[in-house]
C-alpha cells in the first residue's frame, strides 16, 4: 500500500499533461470545424473529368 | 394563386425546390438526367458535372442553395489594391491570402466542392473551408491567378462569396468559444479525476481507511479542484458580481446562487481538509460546475452557429464611383473614399448609387424597394434627389454628390436602429425570475435551521448548514433553460428559422401582435405574368411568352425579369432597344415587335388599326402590358406581386391563437389595403417611413402588446430592432438579418407559425424543468436540515436530478 503514496501524486503530472494536450488541441483549432473533418475521409476523389464535357471546358476559357 | 401558369410538379435535384410543370431543364448526372428548376440551377449543376465534381451529389446530405439570379457582378473591383487592404494580406513570394465569406454552405460536401474546385485553379496553393463559419481562406500567387477569378468561380459553383468583413466580430467568437472549450475541459478532466478519489473516500468512509491515506486523498482533489474552482467556474463569479453590483431584487439572476454555492462548499472542503475534520464536497464541486458549463456551451455553440455575418453599410455601397472631371468628359473609376461633396459621378444602367445625389443629366427609373417598400421602380429626372444603396434599372444617370458614407438616408437609418436597439424591452428569463426568490429562500431557510442546530447543538450547526447549501445547489435549476434553449434551437432550425438572439424562443411564446411589411416580405417582391390574354389567337400562350421573353432578354428593368423566368426561349431577337418609362422593341424573323405601355405600342401599328384600344385593358387589377408587331396587336400580359405561399397558413393560425395582425408597409399605393383585405389582415397603415414604423410598434408596446415585426428592406431595419422579436426574411438586405433577432431561410412564412408552436413547447418543457428541480430542492432541503444527507447521496442527488432535466429538454430535438 505504501506504493500509493507515490503513484497518486504521480497522477498529478499526468493531469498536467493532459491539460497542456487540450489546450494545444484547442489552439489549433481542431474544435472549429466538427462536421466536416469527420465526413471528409468519405469523399472520394476517383471521378475523373469527362473527357469530352473537359473539351468544352477548354474551348470556353 | 390558381390561374398561375407556375404549378408544382417535382423537385429540383441541385436545389430541392419544386419545378414549375412545363419546365424541362434536365442535367446529366452521373449517367441519369436529373430535373432543374431554373436556369441558373442548371447552369450550376452543369459547372459542377464539367468540373467532375458530380460526387458532390452522392457525398451531400442537404440539398444545395438555389443560385441567386444576381446581376452581373463586377468582380474586378475586388483586384484593386484600395478594396483589397481591408482582407488581403500579403504573404512572401508574391502569395496573397484572403478571407471569404461564402454564402450557400449547407453541408460538409460543399466544402468538399469548394476547395476542390478553387483548389484546381492556376495559382491558387491551399484553400481551406470552414462549414461552420462559412468562411474560405484562400491563398494564390499573384502573378498567376486574380482574386476576381476566383471569386466568379464560387459563384459558376453555385455559392455567393463577398468579403469577410466582420474579422472583429469573428475574432471575438472564435475567442470566446476557444475559452470556453478550454474551461469546460479543464471542468471535466478535474471531475473525472477527483471522482475517482472520491469513490475511494467514500469506500473507505464505509470499510475503514488509514487516517494517512484519507488525508492524502483529500489534498489530491483539493490540488485538482482549485483550478476547477478558479478557472473553470470564474464567469459563473463574473456574472454573479455583475449582477449583485445592480442592487436590485429584480436582477438577480441564476448566477448569484450557482456562485454562492460553489464557492460555500470549496471553502468549506477545504477547512475541512486542512484541519482534517468533517466532510468534503470536492466532487460535488466539480460535477456542478461541468455540468452548468456544458450547458452553457450547447447553448453558446447553437447560437455562434446561426450567427451570420456582420452585414454592415459599407456592403450596400459600391467600392468604386465614376467620377466625372471638369475638363474631359471620360468619367475615371476612383474609390469611392476618395469622393467628395461635389463631385459628379456617372452611374450606369444597373449599378448602385454610391452616394446621395441630384441627377444632373438623363432620365432613369430607380428601383428604391429596398429604401422605401415602395413596389414600382420611380421615375426620376434632372434635379430629382437619389439615394445611396438603391439601384440604377435604366439608363446612365449623371448626379451631384450631396452626401457621403455618414451623412447619406442609409446611414441615418442605421443610427435609428442603433437607437432602436438601445430602447428594446428587455426580456428576463424564467428562471432568472425564479432565481431571485430562490436565493432569498434558501437564505432565510438556512439561517433559521443554522440558528436551531447552534442552540441545541452547536457541534453539528456548521456541517448542517454546509450540507444544506450544496444539497440545495440550484444545479438542475440553472441547467432547466440552456438546454431546452439548445434543443430548442436547433429544432428550429430544421424548419428553416434561424435563432441568432437567446431571448427570442421565449419571446416568441409570448407575442400578442404580428406585424408584417409588404413588399418582399408577405409578396414576392418580385413582378411575375400573372395572366396571358392573346388578341390573336392563332397561337397560344406560351409561344407570345416566348416572344416576350426574346424581347426582353437583355433588358435590366424589374420588368423583365418577370418574363425571364421562362426557359431559354425559341426565337432570337435583333436591334433591341430600351425605351425609359415605355417598353422594349425588336426584330424576331424580319417583324418588328414591342412590349410595353398600350401608347407606346400602338406607334408601330398599321393606321388602321389604331384606335379604340385603351379600352380593352382586360381589367384594373394587374398591371398590364400589351404585345404588339407591325401588323397589330397580339396579347396582353398580366403582371403582379405575388403573395408567398405561407402568408395564407400564418394568417389564419394567428387567428387561431389570437394574435392580431398588422400590415405596416412603406408603399404608398392601394395595393397595402388591398392586400390587407385580401388576406384578412385586421389593420394596415400604408406610406410609412422607417421612423413611422417605429413609432407604431412603440406605440403599440406602451400599451402593452409584445409586437413581432416581420420585414426584410433597409427601410424595416429600425423597426426590426425596438421590436420584442423580430424576423428578417432569408432574402433580406444582410442589414436587416443583423438588426433581426432570426432569420427565416427558406422565406417560408408558415415555418413561423410551426417555430412558435417549438416556443410554446419549449416554455412548457422549461417550466417542467423549473418544477422538477424546485420540488427536488424542496425535498431535499428538510432531509439536509435533519443532517440526514451525506456527501455521496448529495452527489448522487445532483447528478440525477440534473440527467432528468437533461433527458426531459431533449424531447424538444426530436
Amino acid at each position: 500500500m505504501d506504493s500509493l503514496y507515490l503513484l497518486i501524486p504521480v497522477v498529478l503530472i499526468f493531469l498536467v499533461l493532459a491539460i497542456r494536450f487540450l489546450s494545444w488541441a484547442i489552439k489549433s483549432g481542431q474544435y472549429e470545424d466538427l462536421d466536416t473533418e469527420g465526413q471528409r475521409i468519405l469523399f472520394d476523389d476517383e471521378a475523373k473529368p469527362k473527357p469530352k464535357s473537359q473539351a468544352e471546358n477548354d474551348k470556353r476559357d | 394563386m390558381p390561374n398561375s401558369p407556375l404549378e408544382l410538379a417535382e423537385d429540383c435535384y441541385h436545389c430541392g425546390l419544386p419545378i414549375p410543370q412545363h419546365f424541362n431543364l434536365t442535367v446529366d448526372i452521373s449517367g441519369e438526367p436529373q430535373s432543374m428548376c431554373c436556369p441558373g440551377c442548371q447552369a450550376v449543376a452543369l459547372s459542377i458535372v464539367d468540373g467532375g465534381l458530380e460526387n458532390f451529389y452522392r457525398f451531400r446530405s442537404e440539398h444545395a442553395q438555389r443560385p441567386k439570379q444576381a446581376a452581373e457582378h463586377q468582380w474586378q473591383v475586388y483586384d484593386l489594391a484600395e478594396v483589397q487592404t481591408d482582407f488581403v494580406t500579403h504573404l512572401e513570394g508574391g502569395e496573397r491570402e484572403a478571407q471569404l465569406l461564402i454564402q450557400g454552405i449547407t453541408c460538409a460536401a460543399c466544402v468538399w466542392l469548394l476547395e476542390k474546385q478553387l483548389g484546381a485553379l492556376p495559382g491558387v496553393t491551399a484553400v481551406t473551408v470552414n462549414a461552420s463559419t462559412h468562411r474560405c481562406l484562400v491563398r494564390w500567387s499573384s502573378d498567376a491567378q486574380t482574386l476576381s477569378h476566383i471569386m466568379s468561380e464560387c459563384q459558376r459553383i453555385g455559392y455567393e462569396s463577398s468579403p469577410a468583413s466582420d474579422e472583429q466580430a469573428f475574432q471575438l467568437r472564435k475567442k470566446e468559444n476557444r475559452q470556453a472549450l478550454m474551461r469546460l475541459g479543464v471542468a471535466g478532466i478535474g471531475m473525472m479525476q477527483i471522482g475517482m478519489v472520491a469513490i475511494a473516500l467514500y469506500a473507505g468512509a464505509a470499510q475503514g481507511i488509514s487516517e494517512g491515506m484519507q488525508s492524502l486523498l483529500r489534498y489530491l482533489s483539493l490540488v485538482i479542484a482549485t483550478p476547477v474552482v478558479f478557472y473553470s467556474a470564474r464567469p459563473f463569479f463574473q456574472a454573479a458580481r455583475r449582477s449583485l453590483a445592480r442592487a436590485h431584487l429584480k436582477h438577480l439572476n441564476m448566477d448569484v446562487p450557482v456562485s454562492f454555492a460553489i464557492i460555500a462548499a470549496y471553502l468549506a472542503s477545504v477547512y475541512s481538509t486542512l484541519t482534517n475534520t468533517g466532510e468534503v464536497y470536492f466532487d460535488s464541486v466539480s460535477m456542478f460546475t461541468f455540468f452548468l458549463l456544458l450547458g452553457r456551451y450547447l447553448e453558446m455553440r447553437v447560437r455562434h452557429a446561426n450567427s451570420l455575418a456582420m452585414g454592415n453599410l459599407s456592403q450596400l455601397l459600391p467600392f468604386t464611383a465614376n467620377r466625372l472631371g471638369e475638363p474631359e468628359l471620360q468619367p475615371v473609376a476612383v474609390p469611392l473614399r476618395s469622393l467628395v461633396i461635389g463631385d459628379r459621378v456617372l452611374v450606369r444602367a444597373g449599378e448602385v448609387f454610391p452616394c446621395d445625389g441630384c441627377v444632373l443629366q438623363g432620365s432613369s427609373s430607380v428601383e428604391e424597394a429596398l429604401l422605401t417598400g415602395e413596389a414600382k421602380p420611380l421615375r426620376k429626372n434632372i434635379g430629382d434627389a437619389v439615394i445611396a444603396g438603391t439601384l440604377n434599372t435604366e439608363s446612365a444617370l449623371e448626379v451631384r454628390v450631396t452626401g457621403l458614407g455618414e451623412n447619406t438616408t442609409l446611414s441615418a437609418i442605421d443610427k435609428l436602429a442603433t437607437r432602436a436597439e438601445l430602447e428594446k424591452p428587455q426580456q428576463q428569463t424564467l428562471a432568472d425570475k425564479v432565481a431571485a426568490y430562490f436565493v432569498a429562500a434558501v437564505l432565510v431557510l438556512t439561517a433559521l435551521v443554522g440558528t436551531f442546530w447552534y442552540l441545541h447543538e452547536p457541534a453539528q450547526a456548521f456541517w448542517i448548514v454546509l450540507s444544506i447549501l450544496v444539497v440545495t445547489c440550484p444545479c438542475a435549476l440553472s441547467l432547466a433553460t440552456p438546454l431546452a434553449l439548445a434543443a430548442a434551437t436547433s429544432a428550429a432550425r430544421r424548419q428553416g428559422f434561424l435563432i441568432t438572439r437567446a431571448h427570442v424562443l421565449e419571446s416568441l411564446a409570448n407575442i400578442t401582435r404580428l406585424v408584417f411589411d409588404k413588399t418582399g416580405t408577405l409578396t414576392l417582391g418580385q413582378l411575375r405574368v400573372k395572366r396571358c390574354v392573346p388578341i390573336q389567337t392563332q397561337y397560344n400562350e406560351r409561344h407570345y411568352l416566348a416572344l416576350a421573353a426574346a424581347l426582353e432578354k437583355n433588358a435590366n428593368h424589374p420588368i423583365a425579369s418577370a418574363f425571364l423566368v421562362e426557359p431559354a426561349t425559341s426565337f432570337t431577337a435583333s436591334n433591341l432597344h430600351q425605351y425609359t418609362a415605355e417598353g422594349v422593341g425588336g426584330q424576331i424573323n424580319k417583324l418588328r415587335y414591342r412590349l410595353g405601355s398600350v401608347e407606346f405600342v400602338c406607334k408601330i401599328f398599321p393606321d388602321n388599326i389604331q384606335p379604340s384600344f385603351n379600352a380593352l385593358v382586360p381589367d384594373e387589377k394587374l398591371q398590364w402590358l400589351l404585345l404588339g408587331s407591325e401588323l397589330g396587336p397580339l396579347a396582353w400580359f398580366g403582371l403582379s406581386d405575388s403573395v408567398r405561399d405561407g402568408a395564407g397558413p400564418l394568417l389564419s393560425y394567428c387567428n387561431v391563437e389570437a394574435i392580431q395582425t398588422e400590415l405596416l408597409s412603406g408603399d404608398a399605393s392601394p395595393a397595402v389595403a388591398a392586400l390587407a383585405k385580401d388576406l384578412g389582415i385586421q389593420e394596415f397603415q400604408a406610406g410609412a417611413k422607417p421612423a413611422d414604423k417605429l413609432e407604431r410598434i412603440h406605440r403599440l408596446q406602451a400599451l402593452g402588446e409584445r409586437v413581432l415585426m416581420m420585414g426584410d428592406g433597409i427601410n424595416d431595419v429600425p423597426v426590426l430592432a425596438g421590436a420584442d422579436v423580430s424576423i428578417a426574411m432569408g432574402a433580406a438586405t444582410d442589414l436587416a438579418q443583423t438588426r433581426a433577432d432570426a432569420i427565416l431561410l427558406n422565406n417560408d412564412l408558415s415555418a413561423v407559425a410551426r417555430v412558435r408552436n417549438i416556443a410554446l413547447k419549449t416554455r412548457k418543457i422549461i417550466r417542467q424543468n423549473v418544477t422538477w428541480a424546485l420540488c427536488y430542492n424542496a425535498l431535499a432541503l428538510p432531509l439536509a436540515a435533519l443532517g440526514m444527507v451525506p456527501p455521496w447521496a448529495a452527489a448522487i442527488g445532483m447528478s440525477a436530478s440534473s440527467l432528468v432535466v437533461t433527458l426531459n429538454a431533449l424531447r424538444l430535438n426530436r
